[in-house]
């Protein structure tokens, strides 16, 4: 089986017309140029390899992620699944030694190509991590402002910030908890309200695609509901790409799921199938994955 | 009972152990009290004896006034020596502070491989060169052409500073952990927007402590300004362009001269830098501890 027909056609509707090989020449919204849209986009993974120095983490990855829709990214650990999310922002070459081949296309522009900056790139695709990281030496505030402040300086009126904070922390379903201690430190909440500040901080800078890696595996179950919800409100808008452990989570938030593994150990990670969530979990076309969303293995 | 004797309450087999252990414990607790008690004690025993000795010659002259003409006489004080030193290190502080951070946040943030190991070899043979040496260094490139002045003293003080803050920073930036510096970089913040903003002020207690340390380490340095700065205790000189006293120069000069009356203001010298360095790491604390990390 190739990697292209490992593709399975998705059945959600494509808004854009599908954006893909050979669109990047004629493409309206170049990377470089940020609009602040915050409309939805799509996003192509073709031939992607990725990994560190000589190691190859990630394999052959063909993935399309459609807009406004939740595409979760499952498989056992050590598949590559987060190195797969962090190509997605050009996180992961921020990291020693790290190379990434192949394409990657947000809205048709490859955002690995030549005169891309990925300061930019990383506007329009947000990043939601694992552990809670608000910054320590900010308010509640001035976290959810910072990505505007530090990307636009201070140009905008306080009024400006205050109606973007209080968006954003409505939209991570934050606002009710701290409206009344905006200015105490961000550090001071809980785990799950921690989560959902770093959430609302990524909103602010209004993306258009959200990554999520694992951010509810440090949460307990009533936070992780809360962020689930969110999860829910914010399709309507954005893009989402969420990497779970939590298959049940998978099968909850999302309306695509990826699933990846490692088929032979020392092998690099692979995407084995690709498909409407309901589809992947309930009749999977390969068998590993059969395996693994029924529990046999992983 | 059998549960207690498993807890070592009772006189089962691990009970003669446990009791060891416990003396063992109790005799390393007592040993590790009394030697803190020790230092405790030599440290308010120099103190003390500092502040004894050099309250004798301390008033409002001392800290008005230059030294008498004769070093015998009584009275006159180290006005000069105080400006010398907060005019000095004031400079030395200026100098040291953007070279010691920009080369920490260099070797924290860019550097790698050889060119990091060489820079942190260079910053560890900096900090073990005796300032004497500095002193010798920089009289031989700068005093040797423009003259001896406090200009020349800060900058021997600088090069002592540099390697100092260059370790504490870097240290305080290794301890900020390395989402914050992911989150602000997937918000689309610039890699310098994000050393600004986030890495520095997360780090920021640790380095104001370790900045105050080398401030203090430069009052007290006596060795590099004998070949820079090299002391004027005629009149009071505000102008670093000229050689300059300080009190650490002043202490050194009096307390070697061998009259009594000199020997009296060096004690209150002493004294009076222990003050200051005392003041200043208070306030250091004070403003670390407002703006620490809480998390």
């Amino acid at each position: 089986m190739t990697p292209q027909e490992r593709l399975t056609v998705l059945d959600v509707p494509s808004e854009s017309s599908t954006a893909q090989n050979g669109a990047s020449a004629e493409s309206p919204a170049p990377v470089a140029d940020h609009t602040r849209s915050g409309a939805a986009r799509r996003m192509d993974v073709i031939d992607l390899n990725a990994g560190f120095g000589s190691r190859t983490i990630i394999a052959n990855i063909n993935l399309k992620v459609e807009p406004k829709t939740v595409t979760a990214l499952i498989g056992p650990s050590g598949c590559g699944k987060s190195t797969l999310l962090r190509c997605l922002n050009a996180m992961h070459s921020t990291a020693k030694g790290a190379f990434a081949n192949g394409e990657i296309l947000l809205d048709g522009v490859d955002i690995n190509a030549k005169g891309v900056d990925p300061v930019l790139v990383r506007r329009r695709v947000g990043m939601v991590f694992q552990r809670p990281n608000p910054f320590p030496t900010m308010s509640i505030y001035d976290n959810v402002a910072a990505g505007l402040r530090l990307t636009s300086g201070n140009r905008h009126g306080r009024h400006y910030f205050d109606e973007v904070v209080e968006r954003a922390l409505r939209q991570a379903d934050l606002w009710a908890e701290v409206k009344d201690r905006l200015h105490n430190m961000g550090g001071a909440l809980s785990g799950g309200q921690q989560q959902r500040l770093c959430i609302a901080r990524t909103l602010a800078v209004e993306p258009e695609v959200i990554l999520m890696d694992e951010p509810c595996s440090a949460l307990d179950p009533i936070s992780t509901a809360k962020i689930e919800e969110s999860i829910h409100a914010l399709r309507e808008q954005y893009t989402i790409v969420i990497v779970t452990h939590n298959m049940q989570q998978a099968a909850r938030v999302s309306q695509t799921t990826a699933f990846m593994t490692i088929l032979e150990a020392g092998q690099p990670g692979s995407l084995v199938e690709t498909g409407p969530t309901s589809s992947i979990f309930d009749a999977p076309t390969n068998e590993v994955t059969g395996d693994y969303v029924s529990g046999r293995f992983g | 009972m059998a549960t207690l004797d498993s807890l070592g309450g009772g006189s089962g087999s691990l009970a003669p152990q446990l009791r060891r252990r416990h003396r063992r414990n109790r005799g390393m607790t007592y040993l590790l009290t009394l030697l803190m008690a020790g230092i405790g004690a030599l440290l308010i025993w120099i103190l003390s004896y500092v502040a004894i000795k050099g309250v004798k010659a301390i008033n409002w002259g001392f800290i008005t006034d230059t030294p008498p003409g004769n070093p015998d006489a009584a009275g006159g004080g180290f006005y000069n020596g105080i400006i010398g030193t907060f005019e000095i290190v004031g400079i030395a502080t200026l100098i040291a502070l953007p070279l010691g951070i920009g080369c920490a946040v260099y070797l924290n943030q860019y550097a790698t491989g050889r060119i990091a190991g060489v820079l942190r070899l260079v910053t560890d043979v900096m900090l073990g060169i005796p300032t004497i040496v500095t002193g010798a260094f920089v009289y031989a490139l700068w005093v040797v052409e423009f003259g001896f002045s406090g200009f020349a003293g800060a900058l021997a003080l600088a090069l002592v500073m540099v390697p100092l803050i260059v370790r504490a920073t870097e240290e305080m930036l290794r301890l900020v952990p390395g989402d914050l510096k992911e989150a602000s970089l997937a918000l689309g913040v610039t890699q310098s927007r994000t050393i600004v903003s986030v890495l520095l002020p997360t780090a920021r207690a640790g380095i104001i402590t370790g900045v105050m340390l080398a401030v203090a380490r430069a009052m007290g340095e006596t060795a590099p300004l004998l070949l820079t700065a090299l002391g004027n205790d005629l009149f009071v000189e505000t102008n670093p362009g000229q050689r300059m006293s300080t009190l650490s120069l002043q202490i050194f000069g009096s307390a070697t001269g061998g009259f009594v009356n000199a020997q009296n203001r060096a004690w209150a010298g002493a004294l009076l830098l222990i003050a200051i360095v005392l003041t200043l790491t208070i306030m250091a604390r004070l403003i670390a501890r407002k703006s620490a990390v809480r998390r």
